[in-house]
């Protein structure tokens, strides 16, 4: 579903990601893990098209995308998080989630004058959604909160709301456990599992938690100094010599 | 009764001109209060639209471009796009660059403008301006002909106000405060944040222009003047901050609070400089009633300051709307 070639992105003198490359195959969550500035939120940032690669290939769907914007990309179905949550400050929790969703006949500013009806059932269907999605996330109560006043865990649930927004076809999703407590992070495992399974989502997954790695990722890609270090099935990756050596530390195995 | 049919006519020009002014601050809402663009040149797309109005609607002459003779309302078309397509080729070049960029070539634009308008005599008769701009319903008996522009003023006000409190309050307008709050999250949401920035940016200057023709048919004379910062660029500024940014009504409560304020200390000070006594007028300055101009701007840079201080959001703060 995705190919990464080659891969190389340099800040200034540092190779953040170099040489790297991988695939992520339909109907996968593949784990992304390794040790902090190995760069995956730079890769998910090249894949996602907020940064232009120094050089190398990006194919989504067989398509060629590197370079292109990230709302292009939205389109296409390829949807990402933020490691740092990303909210809308000074909106509502319901309209962070509404403001997503594709095809909004509403979002043209001259038909909110000349087709309100068609604007506003468009909208209720919106709505719906949003609030199904609070739902699901357990966070009806804080619908009419601003978002820039939730906690950090809280705002870490909305942004992986926003994903489900959407019709997505690849998800990446940056650390979505961090900073959530234990009982939500096995909810948000539930939820990305069934994502999976009932909509048909591709997720490729940062995580540090290595229960939820070893619980949801086939396989996992274990990226160190922005190269790819080790790819495989978890447990072969426990055995692994460099990547205990790099990452993991001697207690993991 | 003079004195008081005196006070009423003041009043309705009080009110009108203030009605202007709430016109103006609602296009500046659509762009700062809504799209987060900081456009530092107002008074050159208000002058746009008072110059096109004039030189569309005017009387052949041979002292200014003119003789077209427009309906008002073509004319006040005509000026909003032309608005619209100086702030398109602007946007074009900046809006993709940083945010503080925007500042800086409106503030370059809106002083060409001003420039053009001030030397290109053959088109605007230069400093001494466009005279004759006819006004609407000028053949009524005073104060009818008054009341009746101060109705179209109200009108155009409600009309601006309903279409942009609908733009806000519609997807279009979530997606608008998303970008403003979020740029990279806007992107990841699919949203074109050019686009969405470039449609704000050239909303509002069409309205500004707006704004400007109605000035121009209101005081059947448009010079230069128009397009200085002060009045045209600042003042709106401060009624949008004083107002509440973000918020339609905020908007146009801060427009006519502020333009009475700015009126009334103009009233003040003048009536103080007249009753000073003629031996302690020999002390001070021998221009200083030039000099009142700036203590005037210095007086409403204090009223923001203590504005600011109690309501740091406005008066009327923004609201997002919560969905039933
Ligand atoms: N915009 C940037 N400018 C300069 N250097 C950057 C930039 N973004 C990332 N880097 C550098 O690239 C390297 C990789 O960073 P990245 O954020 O991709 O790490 P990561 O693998 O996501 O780490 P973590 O697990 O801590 O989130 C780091 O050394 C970082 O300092
Ligand atoms: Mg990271």
């Amino acid at each position: 579903m995705l190919t990464v070639e080659d891969l190389t992105m340099q800040f200034g003198g540092v190779k953040a990601v170099n040489k790297c490359s991988f695939t992520i195959n339909e109907g996968t969550i593949t784990g992304l893990i390794g040790p902090n500035g190995a760069g995956k939120t730079t890769t998910f940032n090249l894949i996602a098209g907020a940064l232009k690669p120094t050089s190398g290939k990006i194919y989504f769907q067989g398509q060629d995308i590197t370079g292109k914007a990230t709302h292009q990309l939205f389109h296409q179905g390829l949807v990402r998080t933020f490691q740092i949550p990303h909210e809308f400050a000074r909106m509502t929790v319901l309209e962070n989630l509404m403001v997503v969703p594709p095809n909004q006949p509403g979002e043209a500013i001259w038909n909110n004058w000349l087709m309100p009806k068609k604007v506003f059932d468009r909208e209720e269907e919106v709505k719906a959604r949003a609030e199904d999605t609070l739902d699901f996330l357990q966070i009806t109560h804080l619908r009419d909160e601003y978002a820039g006043n939730l906690s950090g865990g809280q705002k870490k649930l909305l942004e992986l709301g926003r994903t489900m927004m959407t019709d997505a076809k690849l998800v990446l999703l940056d650390e979505p456990g961090a900073g959530v407590n234990p009982t939500l992070i096995l909810k948000i495992r539930d939820m990305i599992a069934r994502l999976r399974d009932e909509r048909g989502y591709t997720f490729c997954l940062i995580e540090h938690d290595m229960d939820m790695i070893s619980s949801l990722c086939d396989p996992v890609i274990v990226l160190a100094e922005g190269t790819v270090l080790m790819e495989g099935d978890i447990h072969d990756i426990r055995q692994n010599k460099a990547v205990i050596d790099a990452y993991l530390g001697g207690g993991a195995a | 009764m003079d004195l008081f049919y005196g006070y009423f006519l003041y009043a309705i020009s009080l009110v009108t001109i203030g009605g202007i002014y709430a016109i103006l601050t609602l296009g500046l809402n659509i762009q700062w209060g809504f799209a987060g663009l900081f456009n530092a040149g107002i008074a050159g797309f208000f002058a746009i639209g008072a110059y096109s109005a004039a030189i569309l609607t005017t009387m052949p002459t041979d002292r200014h471009l003119g003789g077209y003779e427009m309906p008002y309302i073509v004319a006040a078309l005509v000026a909003m796009v032309a608005s619209g397509l100086i702030a398109w080729v602007i946007g074009k070049i900046c809006l993709r660059l940083r945010s503080d960029y925007l500042a800086i070539a409106t503030i370059g634009i809106a002083e060409i403008i001003r420039l053009v308008f001030k030397n290109e005599v053959w088109a605007t008769n230069g400093h001494r301006g466009i005279s004759e701009v006819p006004k609407p319903f000028e053949g009524l008996p005073q104060p009818w002909n008054d009341l009746a522009f101060l109705a179209i003023v109200g009108l155009i006000v409600l009309a601006v106000y309903l279409l942009s409190e609908r733009a806000h309050k519609s997807p279009w307008g979530r997606v608008m405060t998303a970008i403003r709050e979020n740029e990279p999250a806007s992107h990841a949401a699919g949203k074109n944040i050019e686009t969405f920035r470039m449609q704000g940016f050239v909303i509002g200057s069409m309205i500004m222009a707006l704004a400007g023709a109605m000035m121009s048919h209101y005081l059947k004379f448009i010079n230069p003047a128009v397009s200085e910062p002060i009045a045209s660029t600042f003042l709106v500024w401060v009624m949008l901050i004083v107002g509440g940014s973000g918020n339609n009504k905020g908007a146009i409560i801060g427009a006519f609070l502020m333009w009475f304020i700015w009126s009334g200390t103009e009233l003040v000070l003048s009536t103080i400089v007249q009753n000073i006594p003629p031996d302690l007028l020999s002390y001070l300055p021998a221009d200083l009633s030039v000099r009142l101009a700036y203590v005037r701007i210095f007086m409403i840079g204090l009223l923001l300051q203590i504005f600011l201080q109690k309501y740091p959001s406005g008066i009327f703060p923004e609201k997002r709307p919560i969905a039933r």
